[in-house]
């Protein structure tokens, strides 16, 4: 970065409202699709794990496997076979969101209370009944704390992905690195930061309004 | 509301092994139609296996188990379930649900129109003895331990159950509030003639509410007889052990001034001191007062007639006689 620069120029924020968001834009879809998809994953994988226990280390260490490989070299290991696609994008993403969800799905629906379960199967649930009326309800507090974390997480990454040529707000990091020059830098960092932000506040809100008898005691 | 009979329940050399483990030993005894029988006995005796081999949460291994008739192994275990109420210790109430909807859960499971469950809802809650517009929309983890306990009883009744299996559902609240929820409990049992299967660990409580009580020991049924016969007359030395040495004085509770003897009534001035004593007076609150006084005598009365004297000894004929009988 040049000296004498200051470090943010306004004035091309200003000049580049329209593209910032756009990348905003492709940032919101490319964490809702990771989210959501990697949400249906979790929610099979946890049902198979749930009535198959002997299956639930496997499942966890395979999406441990897979949190743990670097972001960067996943990416760049997928490319081969997917291109610089919004596919390897998101399968990359999706991946990381994997052991969180299917954690939280699992620790969630097994903390309900087992005399919670013993009253419902006597009065005459059926397991199906007891799965959508008890203890997924009964679940969504940590589902949701499951989902904020994932969430975040992939708000994160998918500024990586700018390198695959996705990115959203990743774009503007990239750019900024390449340019020697701080404003889209800090517009792409501060921006996925603020996304983040709102995003975990608006989850907030919504597992508060699906929860209702969480908020009494 | 309408009176109902309650089913008749009857176990048929009911069974029930894991592995070697042999939980449940032959099991047989009828539970009498809008009675409350009595499952009791230490730890491990097998009578929450038995309670929950009637509504098939746990499967028999051999035997047979008919409600009113019907064997519950030729029904499916769900409708079952529907139709036998089912109250245990901890409650189990839903805690994301409302008490009105708590209540509501098993017509909803069955399907009864809207109108009807919110009425039979708010009758329950009267019948509780809770204001249906204050308590409806509550949630579980805003009442106390006996108001949940209520709300588990109800919810237990809320589709007319003809039975009601109960586990120690008055075992986790303290001892004045159970004594109340006991009493309130023994009240609604009566109105409505259900039939309810009841384990306790408490010898008292099986005494004050069972109409039949069923001791077990090691899977096996040890004896099963009213309160009083099995007071009066344990069937063996693990009997006589369990209800407590203390029996004689149980029975009194059971007993009442009126089926005492009596002496013919004495000049009241000669028994100065002397406590008054009504004919449906309990044996024992009886003793306590005539213990407590100069005389040790009692003078008893039905409103403005004078009966005559109870004494110790006819106190102490009354228990001998019971034994004999």
């Amino acid at each position: 970065m040049t000296a004498g620069e200051p470090i943010i120029r306004w004035d091309w924020i200003a000049s580049h409202a329209g593209e910032i968001g756009l990348r905003v834009g492709e940032h919101l879809e490319l964490t809702a699709i990771a989210v959501i998809v990697g949400l249906a994953i979790a929610f099979a994988l946890s049902f198979v794990a749930l009535r198959l226990p002997q299956l639930y280390p496997p499942i966890t260490f395979v999406s441990g496997t897979l949190y743990t490989i670097p972001s960067l070299a996943l990416f760049a290991f997928l490319v081969p076979y997917t291109g610089l696609s919004i596919v390897t994008a998101e399968i990359g993403l999706v991946s990381y969101t994997l052991l969180i969800l299917v954690r939280n799905i699992v620790g969630g629906i097994r903390d309900v209370p087992a005399e919670v379960r013993d009253a419902a199967r006597g009065m005459g649930y059926t397991p199906r009944q007891m799965l959508w009326r008890i203890e997924l309800p009964l679940a969504l507090a940590v589902i949701f704390a499951g989902i904020r974390v994932a969430t975040i997480t992939t708000i994160g990454l998918v500024t990586v992905t700018a390198l695959i040529g996705e990115g959203g707000l990743g774009y503007f990091i990239l750019l900024g690195i390449q340019l020697f020059f701080s404003t889209p830098l800090i517009v792409g960092a501060v921006g996925s930061v603020l996304f983040a932000v709102i995003a975990d506040a608006a989850l907030v809100l919504v597992q508060r309004s699906l929860t209702p008898w969480s908020r009494i005691r | 509301m309408a009176e109902r009979r309650g089913a008749t329940v009857e176990l048929r050399e009911v069974t029930k092994r894991y592995g070697d483990t042999v939980a449940v030993d032959q099991l047989s005894f009828t539970a009498p139609a809008g009675r409350i029988t009595v499952l009791i006995g230490p730890s491990g005796c097998g009578k929450t296996t038995s309670l929950r081999m009637v509504n098939r949460l746990i499967e028999p291994t051999a035997g047979e188990i008919l409600i009113d008739g019907q064997n519950v192994l030729s029904e499916d275990a769900t409708a079952l379930r529907r139709r036998i109420g089912y109250v245990i210790q901890q409650v189990g109430l839903f805690p994301h649900r409302t008490i009105g909807e708590n209540v509501a859960t098993v017509p909803r499971l069955l399907g009864w129109p809207d109108a009807r469950v919110r009425a039979r809802v708010d009758e329950l809650l009267q019948l509780i003895g809770f204001d249906p517009a204050r308590m409806r929309d509550r949630y579980p983890a805003q009442l106390s331990g006996g108001e949940r306990q209520r709300v588990g009883v109800a919810r237990a009744m809320a589709a007319e159950p003809p039975l009601m299996l109960m586990d120690e559902p008055f075992g986790a609240v303290d001892p004045i509030v159970r004594e109340r929820l006991q009493n309130e409990f023994v009240e609604l049992q009566r109105a409505q003639g259900i039939t309810v299967i009841f384990v306790t660990h408490d010898i008292d409580e099986a005494i004050k509410l069972g109409d039949r009580v069923a001791i077990m020991r090691a899977g096996r049924l040890v004896q099963f007889a009213p309160p009083g016969e099995l007071l009066a007359r344990p069937a063996d030395e693990f009997v006589a052990r369990f209800v407590g040495s203390d029996r004689g004085l149980k029975r009194l509770a059971l007993l009442t001034v009126g089926g005492a003897e009596l002496d013919p009534p004495v000049d009241p001035a000669k028994l100065d001191g002397a406590p008054v004593l009504a004919p449906g007076m309990s044996l024992r609150d009886a003793l306590a007062e005539m213990l407590a006084s100069e005389t040790q005598v009692g003078m008893v009365r039905d409103g403005d007639r004078y009966l005559g004297v109870l004494t110790l000894s006819h106190i102490g004929a009354l228990l001998r006689t019971e034994e004999r009988s």
